[in-house]
């Protein structure tokens, strides 16, 4: 099932001032995979996706996508390679409705600049359909009149909707109940299924084995190992996040 | 996404059911939930125009006279010009407080450059030079677009709070008002065109034509938006509650039109005040422009990660709010007949930042519409136009309309309340 990655890091690192953020780690992600990424706090986990996404670069290390070097210098040009982030809050606006909010930077206009409402809203009726997210009574609705499942649905739906091949999903599940987190963890296997390389960020292992194919172990910056899931278990990961055998010692410099 | 179809082709769910039309029992049962979980529209400002109108007219009955009404559309029309522009500001979640005075400055350009002709001797111009109306009125308008130019970009690039950016204004457009009065006490605006604005009024047939060409577009308009709803195969209205909705804007536009020609006719400035609200409601609605604003208001955070220029946005918002303030400071010469150094003073900024108040436009940002200014001020003028003629004095005057701006932002807080209750924001 393995196929060739799309996304692949090489020996990455990022420095805070006095902070090693990241060190020599290498990630990829597999088109129609979920590809996990675990870490206890301060493993990387975050300075690894923003990297990815723009926010900042990496200050060594190399960036491969589709087989190419690349390098990303703003959240536009990731959006531009078919990258897209979740982040944990959304970035929704409340006050907006979901067709607005899914095209929130992308609208459609006419030829005299008329927002084009009619074709939005059909597409995107069309995504959500795509998605199985249907538990929406109308498109037209505010997001702040959505349940937290439902906007965490909005938010994926809004990244996936641009061709992206690769989706970052920042703690999809930490803030929704039993019910809500099912129903986002199916949206998150679909998207796999569908052939996109989906990265998942996330606290709880239950939902990691649940939907995830390889699992990323990340620990103080440095990378333990990828796992794959079915060769693995509970106890192995806690293993590696907590007491993973490191390379080098943390805190120390690299003397090479 | 590449494969949309893996779903199950023949579930019917809340989504595909939202696509079908609603009955007319079911489009009313919706209002009225939507009501009662505090969704309430403009449902609070014609209860409290009807309300108004009631209590004025059993203590005196000229409230309810043509004449009347007329003087009300006329006096309303200056704080509903200006509060146009402050219901953008404040859909951004900002406010100006320079709006009034900035309306002076375009007041007393307008008086200046038409009586009082600049003096250009030192720059060897010896003949005073006049300049026709629409160079008074394009020059006040150029300097108001730029005050909210130099504001907006003080309040984006150092990012201070446009409250105290635009408090510190208001004192220096005051002062800039009173330098270019220069001691000259009151100057008469005598130019026929200036005053024409809020002085003409237009002959009933064409009041009756006026009255018909709106109706008419706005049938229209909703015509043709459920017919290509339709066609796209999204949801639409019951054709039943259109119609409703048109027969009582034609029972409301065609009354007014019959009243007001009783007196002197569909004053010209009433026209003026609903096609900025149409250009203003359009652009607020329908362009990406428009969208951006209510995205900045909601939260700015989301709207900078969708590739907004937030800060372009913002200096634009205050440009044109300024603007509309200078589009207000002409109507404001032109009913007062004349420029006086405490122009643009008085309770100019309080009715016109009151007045999309009370029409529900929220004062956090992200949500109102360009009308409520309007019907704000209609309550505005409708509450200090009684007043005037029950005979009460400035103190009692003043009272009472704060305590109708206090109910009307009460109404709007439990409102907002009970959406929040029933999980609408």
């Amino acid at each position: 099932m393995s196929g060739q990655p799309i996304l692949e890091l090489r020996g990455v690192s990022k420095r805070f001032g006095a902070v090693q953020a990241l060190t020599n780690v290498d990630f990829r992600a597999i088109p129609g995979e979920v590809m996990a990424l675990v870490g206890d706090n301060g493993a990387g986990k975050s300075t690894l996706i923003k990297g990815v996404a723009g926010i900042y670069p990496f200050d060594e290390g190399e960036v491969y996508f589709e087989g190419r070097r690349v390098t990303i210098h703003n959240p536009r040009e990731a959006s531009a390679l078919g990258i897209e982030v979740v982040y944990q809050d959304l970035a929704l606006a409340d006050n907006l409705d979901v067709v607005a909010n899914m095209f929130l930077g992308r609208e459609q206009v006419s030829r005299v600049g008329r927002l084009s409402e009619l074709e939005m809203e059909e597409a995107c009726i069309r995504t959500l359909s795509g998605l199985s997210v249907t538990t929406l009574r109308s498109v037209r609705l505010p997001v702040a009149a959505l349940s937290g499942g439902q906007r965490q649905s909005i938010a994926v739906a809004k990244a996936v909707m641009w061709n992206s091949k690769v989706v970052i999903l920042d703690e999809p599940t930490a803030a929704l109940g039993v019910a809500q987190t099912r129903q986002v963890l199916d949206l998150v296997r679909r998207l796999a299924d569908s052939g996109l390389a989906v990265v998942l960020i996330s606290h709880n292992l239950h939902d990691i084995f649940e939907v995830s194919d390889r699992i990323t172990v990340l620990r103080l910056g440095y990378l333990v190992r990828e796992m794959v899931v079915k060769e693995t278990d509970y106890e192995s990961v806690v293993r590696e996040m907590t007491a993973g055998q490191l390379n080098r010692v943390p805190g120390m410099r690299d003397h090479e | 996404m590449s494969e949309k179809s893996k779903s199950a082709p023949d579930f019917i769910d809340a989504l595909q059911k939202s696509r079908q039309q609603q009955s007319f029992g079911e489009y009313i049962e919706n209002y009225i939930n939507r009501v009662k979980s505090g969704d309430i529209g403009s449902l609070p400002i014609i209860i409290g125009l009807i309300v108004i109108a009631l209590i004025f007219q059993s203590q005196n009955a000229n409230y309810l006279t043509p004449r009347n009404l007329v003087n009300l559309i006329v006096q309303a029309s200056i704080f509903t010009t200006i509060g146009y522009g402050i219901v953008l500001v404040l859909l951004l979640g900002e406010i100006d407080l320079s709006a009034g005075y900035t309306a002076g400055v375009s007041a007393v350009i307008v008086g200046r450059l038409l009586e009082r002709p600049l003096d250009l001797s030192s720059f060897g111009i010896a003949d005073p030079v006049i300049v026709p109306w629409f160079v008074a009125m394009g020059v006040a308008l150029l300097v108001t677009l730029l005050i909210g130019l130099l504001q907006g970009s003080i309040i984006s690039g150092f990012q201070l709070p446009s409250f105290i950016v635009t408090l510190a204004g208001q004192l220096a457009w005051s002062g800039v008002v009173l330098l270019m009065m220069g001691g000259a006490g009151t100057v008469n605006i005598r130019n026929e065109t200036v005053l024409g604005v809020t002085r003409s009024f237009f002959p009933p047939a064409w009041g009756w034509l006026l009255g018909f060409l709106l109706v008419a577009t706005l049938a229209l308009n909703e015509f043709l938006s459920y017919r290509s709803r339709a066609k796209m195969g999204l949801s639409t209205k019951p054709p039943q509650a259109i119609i409703l909705q048109m027969v009582i804007l034609s029972a409301v536009t065609f009354a007014f039109i019959a009243v007001a020609n009783q007196d002197r006719g569909v004053p010209f400035i009433g026209l003026i005040v609903l096609l900025m609200m149409a250009v203003l409601t359009y652009v607020a609605t329908q362009t990406r422009f428009g969208r951006y604003i209510f995205a900045v208001g909601g939260n700015k955070e989301a709207a900078r990660r969708a590739g907004i220029r937030v800060e372009a946005i913002r200096i634009r918002v205050f440009m044109l709010c300024s603007l509309m303030a200078g589009f207000g400071g002409i109507i404001l010469a032109s009913r007062l007949g004349s420029v006086a150094p405490d122009a643009g003073g008085g309770q100019l900024l309080l009715n016109s930042i009151a007045a999309p108040v009370i029409g529900g436009t929220s004062l956090y940002g992200g949500s109102g519409k360009v009308s409520s200014a309007f019907f704000g001020a209609l309550v505005i003028a409708s509450v200090d136009n009684g007043m005037f003629l029950l005979g009460l004095g400035a103190g009692q005057r003043l009272i009472l309309t704060a305590i109708v701006l206090i109910v009307a932002v009460v109404v709007d807080a439990v409102a907002r309340r009970r959406q929040q209750a029933s999980g609408r924001r």
